[in-house]
């Protein structure tokens, strides 16, 4: 299972399907975290710049299988591990996790991988201090995204599933097993549940009291000027022209 | 298929028929000359009316372009590395050879995971970690073990390809030069080897010998597996 926090820094994560409004909230806090004077570090899902032209190819080949979906996944999240998320909570920093590792338990579960296989895939990352799980129920989630989006994707909607040839209602089933999952996961991982529901501030409001009684008086890496951390990856896509074909 | 042909738990979603085709490993540090062997091999079987496809770590579409790139760039942490060659494995196993060995192919395989779990051992990584990272590999109907000592391994490779900074496991920094730094390293790969070769069944090979002398070596299991094992619609005449 995953390794408990013994680095000076401390790890919170925001989980949820899509539209549960997680990424407003963790923006928020960085924000807050950032004006409080702490060093702080945000790190997004699906985002290592080495894994990007993998997936992306992939998407548009739909040639994902639920294993390979999986383990690039799990890629694209160890890239970011060992190139910044682990070296800066060992320095001391207030690591921010648009998504952890849940959201593949609760995402490959859903297409079918074994979960104890897709867990001990992951078992190199470490307890948050604390988990952010913010549950909406389906149909808020559904017409949140429906509306503000001009179409779903094609892995996004779970098309790959076959539940449906209907993108809107695959996707509405697809987001309904991701939820089962999440839901399963509250008591097995001592997710915190904020209810989605509420208003933005309120939420806000919560999650801020919540984070400030985990930090105490905690004292992580000094950051004198208040600037923010920008880890530098070397493969930055516009450093490797020619490679894409 | 049930899925004790696989190491864990395979592929849960998907449903396998018989695999009536036979899987042959491969196996052996870098130099020790498994794809001259294989395409002997493949030769022989063909002239002896099999249908083979062959395969090989890092050969996928999905990942070559991402690993080709993760590669020259030298920056890729261990566990990383490991995860690209898992995808690549399991973009095999599942387009590539399950189907093969559906049809009735026998396929090659140039190194399979023990290859993995060994480079990653050496690399710091858990090695249970890795072993059920690969529960969703077929085992093999024959593991193949091609064993040389590092003299000759070198000697190979320097008359041949050359010596290259990963085969060398430069990123370890064992030796300051490509040499000394090669002989560590595969020294070290080797040890890891003797050990799965037990825990997995490998049948050991002598590879010091000369070309043709291993290849008589490894047709003979082969011929053992075919005729003793593969039902009898499958038997060439």
């Amino acid at each position: 299972m995953l390794r408990p926090n013994t680095t000076k820094g401390k790890l919170i994560v925001v989980e949820g399907i899509d539209g549960s409004g997680k990424s407003t909230q963790i923006d928020l806090l960085y924000k807050w975290l950032q004006s409080q004077g702490y060093s702080v570090f945000f790190s997004e899902w699906n985002s290592s710049p080495l894994v990007k032209s993998t997936t992306k190819q992939a998407k548009k080949d739909r040639s994902f299988t639920p294993t390979t979906f999986s383990i690039l996944h799990c890629t694209d999240f160890a890239d970011r591990w060992e190139n910044s998320i682990y070296p800066l909570l060992k320095a001391g920093v207030i690591v921010l996790a648009d998504r952890y590792v849940y959201t593949a338990f609760a995402r490959d579960v859903a297409r079918g991988v074994d979960p104890d296989w897709v867990r001990n895939m992951y078992s190199f990352a470490i307890v948050p201090d604390v988990a952010f799980y913010f549950r909406v129920p389906l149909d808020i989630a559904v017409e949140r995204i429906t509306s503000a989006r001009t179409s779903l994707k094609y892995y996004e909607a779970g098309m790959d599933m076959k539940l449906s040839d209907n993108i809107n209602e695959s996707f509405r089933l697809f987001q309904s097993h991701i939820l089962a999952e999440y839901d399963r996961m509250v008591d097995e991982f001592g997710l915190t549940l904020i209810d989605g529901t509420l208003p933005v501030k309120t939420q806000q409001k919560n999650v801020r009291m919540i984070v400030k009684k985990m930090l105490g008086n905690w004292q992580g890496l000094e950051n004198p000027n208040k600037s923010p951390i920008i880890m530098e990856n070397p493969l930055a896509p516009n450093k490797t022209k020619g490679s894409k074909k | 298929m049930s899925t004790n042909n696989f190491y864990g738990a395979g592929f849960p979603y998907r449903n396998f028929q018989k695999l009536p085709g036979k899987l042959i490993v491969v196996e052996g540090t870098d130099g020790v000359g498994r794809s001259t062997q294989i395409k002997k091999l493949r030769h022989w079987l063909e002239a002896e009316g099999y249908a083979v496809s062959d395969t090989g770590l890092t050969r996928s579409i999905l990942t070559s372009n991402g690993l080709e790139e993760a590669k020259s760039g030298h920056t890729l942490g261990p566990i990383t590395m490991s995860l690209f060659y898992a995808a690549d494995f399991a973009d095999r196993i599942e387009n590539l050879i399950i189907p093969a060995l559906s049809a009735g192919f026998i396929v090659l395989s140039d190194r399979y995971f023990y290859s993995v779990i060994a480079r990653n051992a050496m690399r710091g990584l858990d090695k249970e970690w890795t072993r059920k990272l690969y529960g969703m590999a077929l085992k093999p109907d024959l593991i193949l073990y091609l064993k040389a000592k590092v003299e000759t391994l070198v000697s190979r490779l320097i008359h041949g390809r050359g010596l290259n900074y990963w085969e060398s496991g430069m990123d370890m920094h064992l030796g300051d030069n490509m040499y000394d730094s090669f002989v560590q390293y595969q020294t070290l790969v080797m040890k890891e080897f003797d050990e799965l070769a037990v825990e997995y069944n490998f049948v050991t090979i002598n590879a010091d010998q000369e070309v043709d002398k291993i290849m008589e070596d490894l047709k003979s299991p082969i011929s053992q597996l075919l005729h003793n094992r593969l039902p009898k619609e499958m038997k060439p005449n």
